[in-house]
């Protein structure tokens, strides 16, 4: 298991609705305008079921997962 | 009256409660959605939960309507087959009125499924299908006015009027709001199609389904017409 996700906003489609800062805040802050920032770090195995929930939850779909390989021998991916 | 599990007319009970309900839960739904659009929120009222709300008002509301369904088909009474509840307009029994509800819970599950599966249609795609919405809730109250024995009853009628009013006010929300990018001239003909729709149905209403001799009007079988003919749940 050397799959690390992170979280990306598509800034176009970002409507600042606000729900990813609500539902994931260890990982989501607000600017003043309401938009998210996001940090960039891999997301903790704790908090992935509710990263999960944020990316359902976005109403514009703008919040994404990206998918970083983490240097190590590529193994079986599946 | 008391609905004992024994009463012949416990199905019929059934099938006009669970109707209700399930107007009562459509509308709550409508309204959630729009909230949503509109970015409602509150201390104590996050968005992420009128999300939530939303989405599982409309899964109640596949729920009671199954309720609805499965007893009406299950009532001896009238000839309904659980395929006139999917296939609008073929049946026997007030085709009309009936296949409207028909095609009212199609666009409901259309909705409800494209919306479990939005990560993966796309977002484009699923906002075209969303606008089904405002068709799935009025057809819905017309299938509810046409075929219900109810419409004549004073406190449906109030429930009515509540639902409508609740709706109307969950699209001028809408219209009005400053989060909708649609130009002023499009809104306008939001709520003028709106206020015509209004006005056709509450005419409709007036002249049909609110007056006595609807149910020979609306195309119920004789047989379940002729005085005294075996009447468990006699619709009127
Ligand atoms: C699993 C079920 C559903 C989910 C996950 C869902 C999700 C959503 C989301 C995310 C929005 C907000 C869009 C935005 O803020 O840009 C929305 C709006 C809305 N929804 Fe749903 N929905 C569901 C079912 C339904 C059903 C069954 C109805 C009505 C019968 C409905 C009626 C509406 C309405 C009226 C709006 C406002 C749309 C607009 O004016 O553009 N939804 N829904
Ligand atoms: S939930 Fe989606 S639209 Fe709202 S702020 Fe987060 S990324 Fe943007």
């Amino acid at each position: 298991m050397t799959r690390t996700r992170r979280l990306l906003v598509d800034p176009i489609r970002c409507d600042a609705h606000g729900l990813c800062a609500e539902l994931l805040p260890e990982m989501v802050q607000l600017d003043d305008w309401g938009y998210p920032i996001v940090s960039d770090q891999a997301v903790p195995a704790h908090l992935l079921g509710h990263a999960r929930r944020a990316v359902a939850a976005c109403p514009t779909l703008a919040l994404l997962f990206a998918e970083a390989e983490v240097a190590q021998p590529a193994r079986s991916r599946r | 009256m008391l609905v004992a599990a024994t009463d012949p007319k416990a199905l019929w009970y059934l099938t006009r409660s669970f109707g209700l309900v399930s107007l009562i839960l459509l509308t709550v739904t409508v309204g959630l959605g729009v909230a949503q659009l509109v970015r409602y929120a509150r201390p104590g009222l996050p968005r992420f939960l009128i999300a939530g709300l939303h989405r599982n008002a409309s899964l109640l509301a596949v729920a009671t309507l199954a309720v609805h369904i499965v007893t009406a088909v299950a009532d001896p009474f009238a000839p309904i087959a659980l395929i006139d509840a999917v296939i609008p307009f073929i049946g026997r029994y007030r085709p009309l009125w009936l296949g409207l509800g028909a095609l009212s819970f199609d666009l409901l599950i259309a909705l409800v499924v494209t919306s479990l599966l939005r990560q993966r249609m796309g977002l484009r795609a699923w906002r075209m299908l969303h606008w089904a919405a405002y068709a799935c809730w009025p057809i819905a109250v017309v299938h509810g006015l046409g075929t219900g024995t109810d419409a004549r009853t004073g406190w449906v009628q109030l429930l009515y009027v509540v639902c409508v009013g609740l709706v109307l006010a969950a699209l001028a929300w809408r219209l009005s709001t400053r989060w909708t990018t649609a130009p002023v001239g499009r809104r306008l003909g939001g709520a003028a199609a709106t206020a015509v729709i209004v006005v056709s149905v509450a005419a409709w209403a007036s002249q049909g389904p609110l007056r006595a001799g609807w149910a020979r009007r609306a195309g119920t079988p004789s047989a379940q017409l002729a005085p005294g003919a075996p009447t468990p749940g006699s619709h009127r």
